[in-house]
């Protein structure tokens, strides 16, 4: 492994985990599924900055519960889990998402693993943070094939949660659940709001300045590099040595 | 009474084509020892059901053709990718798919737990997982007022097979923080344990192991040794996955013919103790 690049450079895995964090803001809760490791690395980031007053279960690797794995749905069933990130093989304009197929569910085209613990978290967990490291029109499109997890819910369904932001490679949305819809927050350093528009396969509102991402700091890169590297290398060693050079 | 079986074949006798055999998540304790002694049998038509998630194990039995149905909330290798015989076999329409949700799985099984006919859910309504669950049924909360919610019917497993570190000679089984299998185990209407080792004792009367104890008398029909018995999975606290094993995996089960070949390598050579 290369040693750990300069502080004024940082990696794309370190700015995204710095949005995370942000976007945890003062939560109390988070939790953080399987194969997840960027957001783990933003969890474990907000706790940092929290010391340590913030609850943070990362699935593949420590948490609190002692019932089991059932014990995050229970938990997040009574409203004792704020933030919860998704994924999807594809996300569309209305934040729905899908982790099942692409084409006809009974004749697919292509097959992912399923739709995992996401069509009961979105629904109750307060702030469902949505992430796709792809950003292509391949990954958010229109509509998707297949409604793992609906985005918003009618009148009259329970739901009180749902997705509140989109991060990707390239930028970082919020999402209306009135509206159902997306507005651009801010686009990444280096990224191009013409480049955006092209990649995504979804229409969304766009403000009429729009921001930069705040890059990671001096110090919030040392907390990563210094005490999230070594916190998140047993559950993704992997993760943890290509990104922070942690061995 | 549990027996407790010199061989994991005499263990798996109840295990029958046909069943429904409930499986726990990939990392809470897989009988993958016990998985190969029935792919060698030939088990088929299983009605598998991965508490809620499976990895190789299921990927192993999809692909070794013993699987009819197979309900899950996920199915793949995690960081070593997708599963590849389970992926083939749904695009080839040779497995029906009961496609649930992580807590759907649970809940149901706590149903069977408490003998109750069914579980109420939130969420779901909206989810295409719906229009392919004609078993789950939308209701009006009869407590609440205009208030949907769905209700999953109880799952009840003829078989839980899984791995567990300890058993004493009474068929007590310790299966430390893995609380799921504990509901599995309540569920299925018997349960069939591979363990590192035997423990001298009960382990009903040590007051620290009693409360994550499965006690043999009421649940479990068979226990037999294997040591490593989730290998190349982890057991947590004893042994982590083995990576170079797994890699191994998701390079040969690309194809049919590397499947067997991995089948040919690796479960045959493996006969527990």
């Amino acid at each position: 492994m290369n040693a750990a690049p300069p502080d004024e450079a940082f990696r794309v895995e370190e700015l995204l985990a710095d949005v995370m964090a942000r976007l945890i803001g003062d939560a109390r809760h988070v939790a953080v599924g399987m194969a997840s490791p960027i957001p783990a690395a933003g969890a474990l980031l907000a706790r940092q900055r929290a010391q340590g007053r913030l609850l943070v279960s990362v699935l593949q690797g420590q948490s609190a519960f002692t019932d089991g794995g059932r014990e995050l749905f229970d938990c997040a069933g009574q409203g004792r889990l704020d933030v919860f990130f998704l994924s999807g093989a594809q996300i569309d304009g209305q934040a729905n998402i899908n982790l099942v197929c692409i084409g006809d569910y009974q004749h697919p085209q292509t097959r992912f693993a399923g739709s995992f613990g996401s069509a009961h978290l979105a629904f109750v967990v307060p702030r469902v943070i949505l992430f796709r490291h792809e950003h292509t029109p391949r990954t958010l499109v229109e509509r998707v094939d297949f409604i793992s997890a609906p985005g918003t819910s009618p009148p009259g369904i329970y739901r009180p949660g749902g997705p509140v932001a989109l991060i990707t490679s390239r930028c970082l949305f919020a999402f209306d659940r009135q509206r159902s819809r997306f507005r651009l927050e801010s686009l990444h350093p280096g990224h191009a709001l013409d480049e955006v528009v092209a990649q995504t396969g979804f229409a969304f509102d766009v403000p009429d300045i729009v921001p930069t991402t705040i890059p990671p700091s001096v110090e919030t890169l040392r907390l990563l590099r210094e005490r999230v590297a070594p916190e998140i290398a047993e559950a993704y060693p992997q993760f943890s040595a290509s990104v922070f050079a942690q061995r | 009474m549990t027996s407790i079986c010199a061989s994991l074949d005499e263990a798996l006798a109840v295990v029958t084509d046909g069943c429904t055999l409930a499986v726990p998540r990939e990392t809470a304790g897989v009988a993958m020892a016990a998985t190969h002694a029935l792919i060698r049998r030939g088990i088929k038509d299983l009605n598998l059901v991965a508490v809620p998630t499976s990895s190789l194990q299921a990927d192993l039995l999809v692909g070794a053709g013993c699987v009819a149905t197979l309900e899950a909330a996920g199915i793949s290798l995690g960081e070593y990718g997708s599963a590849p015989r389970f992926r083939a076999a749904v695009l080839a329409g040779e497995i029906h798919l009961k496609d649930s949700t992580c807590p759907a799985i649970h809940a149901a099984l706590q149903a069977a737990e408490k003998g109750v006919p069914f579980m109420p859910l939130r969420g779901l309504i909206g989810s295409d997982l719906i229009a392919q669950r004609p078993d789950w049924r939308r209701i009006d909360n009869p407590f609440g007022d205009a208030d949907p919610i769905v209700l999953l019917p109880a799952l009840r497993p003829d078989v839980a097979l899984f791995h567990a570190p300890l058993a004493d000679r009474f068929g007590n089984v310790w299966i430390g923080r893995e609380r799921d299998l504990m509901t599995m185990a309540h569920a299925a209407r018997a349960s069939i344990v591979t363990v590192e080792a035997l423990w001298d004792g009960n382990l009903l009367e040590d007051d620290l192991r009693a409360p994550a104890t499965l006690p043999g008398a009421l649940y479990v029909e068979a226990v037999a040794v294997a040591a490593q018995g989730a290998w190349p999975l982890g057991l947590p606290g004893h042994y982590r996955a083995d990576p170079a094993a797994l890699r191994d995996y998701a390079r040969l089960a690309a194809t049919p013919a590397g499947f067997a070949h991995y089948l040919d390598r690796y479960g045959h050579e493996r006969r527990a103790a």
